[in-house]
């Protein structure tokens, strides 16, 4: 199995791109956020001044739809909401050259295209880029909104950072040569195994910063005065609850999943189908919160913002996985490393 | 008295179990597992990895001892543990009896009657339609066809329908609790019945019977496994081969193996099978798998009196990636029957292998973990190796202690390679003859794994119709209208108007029940007549609109 380099410099030189991609995204989600509120605060208060506290589910924030037999001019869009609406188009740029990366490197060693730290890492935030490009995509199409695009794209800078960061980290000092997979790893359970895992930890990702801004939005809305220029600026507290709660529900059946079927791999590669390694044990902590997250969703007196910290919980015990056991602590798993 | 305290007990053990099966409990019982988890996950564990214990010991010497104390070393076979799971099954225990009652209750219960204001449900909406209460009905009934029904007729000639639907959420989470049960007490009654024994055979046709621990080299079992009842099989390694990269990574492991087990064993046919890394064999319900493998340098002893001994002997490998080796073979001197001079004369060779040889000056070691340059460096020890003092030997090196007491000499020292000798001043001759590759088999026996992995399905079923299924109602009144509107029949008017009023309430968390809702109230309205364009229409959308 030789590595096809020219493959494998394209790939590089994708991966580079897309991150280059991804900051001036996150510079432009940053920049509607930055101003664009202005217009929407205006218009909230000669449109529709009784827009707080109308009770029902989720639809306490500002109107969403226009109100039929109003006139509306069709003026040009407002700056900041074209800014907006170009971080979304180089989102989308952003991810597409991303895949390319990945996709050129899995040609480049004929293989699936994450059997190191760097390839996961890679993948994990492609994941996460998806999530959100989906969450885009269903608001914008969804019947009943509960936030305006708008709105919904002010989150969009805080999911892209976390995401540009990590990059960076998986392509600086986790960065591995395209190589071919070591014995272990040789089987179709990489398949299987490792691309539920990467799509979880991606979609949980998306949750657990929903969830952390979920808090912020709530301190915001408790007092007005905190916060005033991050909080007043974010998507209605109940919006970003859902996104959080809708991620970790749709992806916790798929993280389960994968769990197991690593089980079902280690019983085929290492003779036991669970045996504590530190990685295992760690992913079962992880699951363990968010199984938690569930519960306290459930439980009175659990819903809200105590929810939502053990959902960050859950993310910091996906990251400590991802990191601190697979580069510190050496156990079975950790030849994928570094 | 007597009765007061008794009553007094009971509810004490009533608020005790009531608080034991509580949400909030079983919520606190999950946090603990995680958290006690952890230490597992970030100290060296004694069952996995003793040397790393040691190596803790070492760099902690004061923190260590502690932390023992704690069973902070094994925590999955810990008291505390186990205190924290039991409790949160006992939880579980308790918590689902009561869940299973309740849901057959459910299942078999009527949908609730509409309420009297339907606008006072989260969702909501409303039209007047050209259809008479009968067809809006049977359009009803249609459009809920799969949801669970009831019909109700009200007081002012009104007529309803209740329904429900997505049951089968609570059934999942049901299965789902359940499963993990399940899951718990499969993987207890695997560790009383599994075992797990590690044997080393030589790659040259050298063969392995399961009949008995005294095979392995190390064999671990469950409490009811007493080793006379191994499932019966026998191994034969043919060949053995490592293909390496250029960077010295291994890209492939295979050992060709023959087999029989079952009616074979009888017959005497071998059945061939590669086993790889990701693929053990699998027979008589065990597992056997390749788990290691390394070299085994081959001597041959001339003695003064002309006789030969040749041994290989497994040596162990010290480095993976280069396979340097270090070991021990051991030889018996031949035609002495006096058992003390014999054991006088005992010859040990032990040192280094190096698979290629790199010297750096004097000293061997290996540049790469393929057999392209052999070499030992060796010393040869004559004396008494004291493989009979009881004492526990290692076969990977001699008894230090007996080279301490001057009771093991060293007599050379040399490095060598494949057909080089050592003549000793006694005349004896030591030749490096040759390396032999061997490899390390597990054999697994796991009875209660099928069921495990039928619990671990269960749990991600029953998860995924949990979390995907909702739990919604949905009402549908109708109600007659219009400009005959003293007609409540309103079947004799020549255009029957009726008011139908719909509303909908989500019984588990919240997300996710208005497209659906909207959808089916849309539907349902376009059915019967709030067709497009007309006047009545209208009144829906902007009912709709206020809504969302
Ligand atoms: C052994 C540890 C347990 C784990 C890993 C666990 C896990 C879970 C998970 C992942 C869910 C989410 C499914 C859903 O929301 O429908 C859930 C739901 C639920 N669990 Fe557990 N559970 C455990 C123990 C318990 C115990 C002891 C109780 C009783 C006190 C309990 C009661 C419930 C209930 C009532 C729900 C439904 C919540 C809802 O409808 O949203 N669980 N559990």
């Amino acid at each position: 199995m030789p590595v096809n380099q020219v493959l494998s410099t394209y790939s590089d030189m994708a991966f580079a791109t897309s991150v280059a991609i991804y900051i001036l995204a996150m510079l432009l989600y940053f920049g509607e956020f930055a101003y664009g509120r202005t217009r929407a605060e205006v218009r909230e208060r000669t449109a529709e001044p009784a827009m707080a506290g109308t009770g029902g589910t989720g639809s306490v924030d500002a109107p969403q739809q226009p109100v039929v037999g109003r006139i509306e001019t069709p003026s040009k869009r407002p700056w900041p909401e074209r800014l907006g609406g170009m971080a979304v188009s180089t989102t989308v740029l952003g991810a597409l050259v991303h895949a390319a990366s990945l996709l050129l490197r899995g040609l480049a060693v004929e293989r699936v295209p994450w059997g190191n730290m760097y390839e996961f890492g890679s993948a994990i935030c492609l994941a996460a880029v998806l999530a959100w490009l989906v969450v885009l995509l269903r608001q914008s199409r969804a019947v009943r909104r509960d936030a305006t695009p708008a709105q919904l794209r002010g989150l969009g800078g805080f999911v892209l950072l976390p995401m540009v960061l990590l990059l960076f980290l998986s392509g600086t000092v986790l960065y591995a040569e395209a190589a071919p997979l070591q014995p272990a790893l040789q089987s179709y359970w990489i398949w299987i195994h490792v691309s539920a895992a990467v799509v979880s930890s991606g979609v949980l990702l998306f949750a657990g910063v929903a969830s952390l801004m979920f808090v912020l939005r709530v301190r915001h809305e408790n007092n007005p005065l905190k916060l005033a220029r991050l909080g007043g600026r974010l998507p209605a507290s109940q919006v970003l609850d859902r996104l959080a709660y809708r991620a970790t529900v749709v992806i916790m059946p798929v993280w389960t999943f994968a769990i197991i079927a690593g089980a079902i791999w280690a019983e085929a590669a290492w003779g036991r189908f669970w045996g504590w390694d530190p990685k295992e044990t760690t992913a079962l902590v992880a699951w363990i919160i968010y199984a938690a997250y569930l519960h306290a969703r459930a439980t009175s007196g659990w819903r809200g913002v105590r929810a939502a910290w053990i959902n960050i919980l859950g993310l910091v015990a996906m990251l400590f996985n991802l990191f601190f056991i697979n580069i510190v602590i050496t156990g079975l798993h950790s030849y994928a490393g570094l | 008295m007597r009765i007061s305290s008794i009553t007094a007990a009971l509810a004490f053990l009533r608020n005790t179990w009531r608080g034991l099966t509580s949400m909030r409990t079983a919520l606190v019982l999950l946090f603990l597992l995680a958290l006690a988890a952890l230490p597992g996950a970030l100290l060296p564990q004694r069952p996995l990895n003793p040397a790393n214990v040691e190596k803790f010991y070492d760099e902690h010497p004061t923190l260590a001892p502690i932390l023992d104390a704690v069973d902070a070393f094994n925590v999955f076979g810990s008291v505390w543990f186990a205190a924290i799971y039991v409790l949160l099954f006992v939880s579980l225990v308790g918590c689902l009896v009561p869940r299973c009652l309740e849901y057959l209750r459910q299942l078999r219960a009527r949908p609730v009657r509409t309420p009297r204001n339907l606008g006072r449900m989260p969702h909501h909406e409303q039209a007047t339609v050209d259809s008479s209460v009968d067809e809006v009905m049977s359009a009803t009934r249609r459009r809920l066809r799969g949801w669970r029904t009831s019909e109700h007729t009200e007081a002012d000639g009104a007529r309803s329908i209740s329904a429900e639907r997505g049951y089968a959420r609570e059934a999942g989470n049901l299965v789902f609790h359940f499963a993990l049960l399940g899951l718990l007490i499969a993987v207890a009654g695997g560790e009383l019945y599994k075992y797990e024994g590690q044997v080393i055979v030589m790659a040259d046709g050298s063969s392995f019977c399961n009949s008995g621990t005294y095979n392995y080299d190390s064999f671990r079992a469950g409490l009811t496994v007493d080793g006379t009842e191994l499932s019966p099989f026998c191994v034969r390694v043919d060949d053995f081969d490592v293909k390496y990269l250029h960077s010295g990574q291994p890209s492939e492991f295979r050992a060709d193996i023959s087999y029989q087990s079952g009616e074979s064993l009888e017959t005497g046919v071998w059945k061939q099978h590669d086993l790889e890394v990701n693929n053990p064999l699998r027979t008589a319900g065990d597992r056997v798998y390749l788990t290691g493998h390394g070299y085994a340098p081959r001597f041959t002893v001339t003695f003064p009196g002309g006789e030969t001994r040749t041994q290989t002997v497994q040596w162990q490998p010290m480095n993976t990636t280069t396979m340097l080796s270090q070991g021990a073979t051991k030889f018996d001197p031949p035609g002495m029957p006096d058992e003390q001079r014999r054991q006088q004369n005992q010859i040990a060779i032990t040192g280094l292998f190096a698979p290629t040889a790199a010297m750096d000056g004097k000293v061997l070691s290996s540049g790469f973990p393929a057999l392209r340059d052999p070499a030992v460096a060796v010393d040869v020890l004559k004396g008494q190796l004291g493989v009979s003092t009881g004492r526990g030997q290692s076969i990977f090196s001699v008894d230090q202690s007996m080279v301490e007491s001057g009771k093991l000499e060293r007599v050379a020292r040399e490095n060598l390679r494949v057909g080089e000798e050592i003549r000793l001043d006694d005349g004896t001759v030591v030749r490096f003859d040759g390396v032999q590759r061997w490899v390390n088999l597990q054999v697994s026996h796991n009875p209660f794994q099928p069921y495990v992995l039928g619990c671990a399905i269960a749990i991600v079923v029953g998860l995924g119709a949990s979390l995907s299924i909702k739990r919604r109602r949905v009402w549908v009144r109708a109600a007659p209208t219009g400009p005959s509107g003293s007609d409540p029949t309103g079947g004799a008017a020549a255009s029957p108007r009726t008011l139908v009023e719909v509303g909908g309430l989500a019984r588990t968390d919240q997300a996710g029940y208005g497209e659906e809702f909207t959808r089916l109230s849309g539907e349902l309205l376009d059915s019967v007549g709030g067709s497009p364009g007309s006047a009545e229409n209208h009144e829906a959308v902007s009912a709709r609109g206020r809504n969302s």
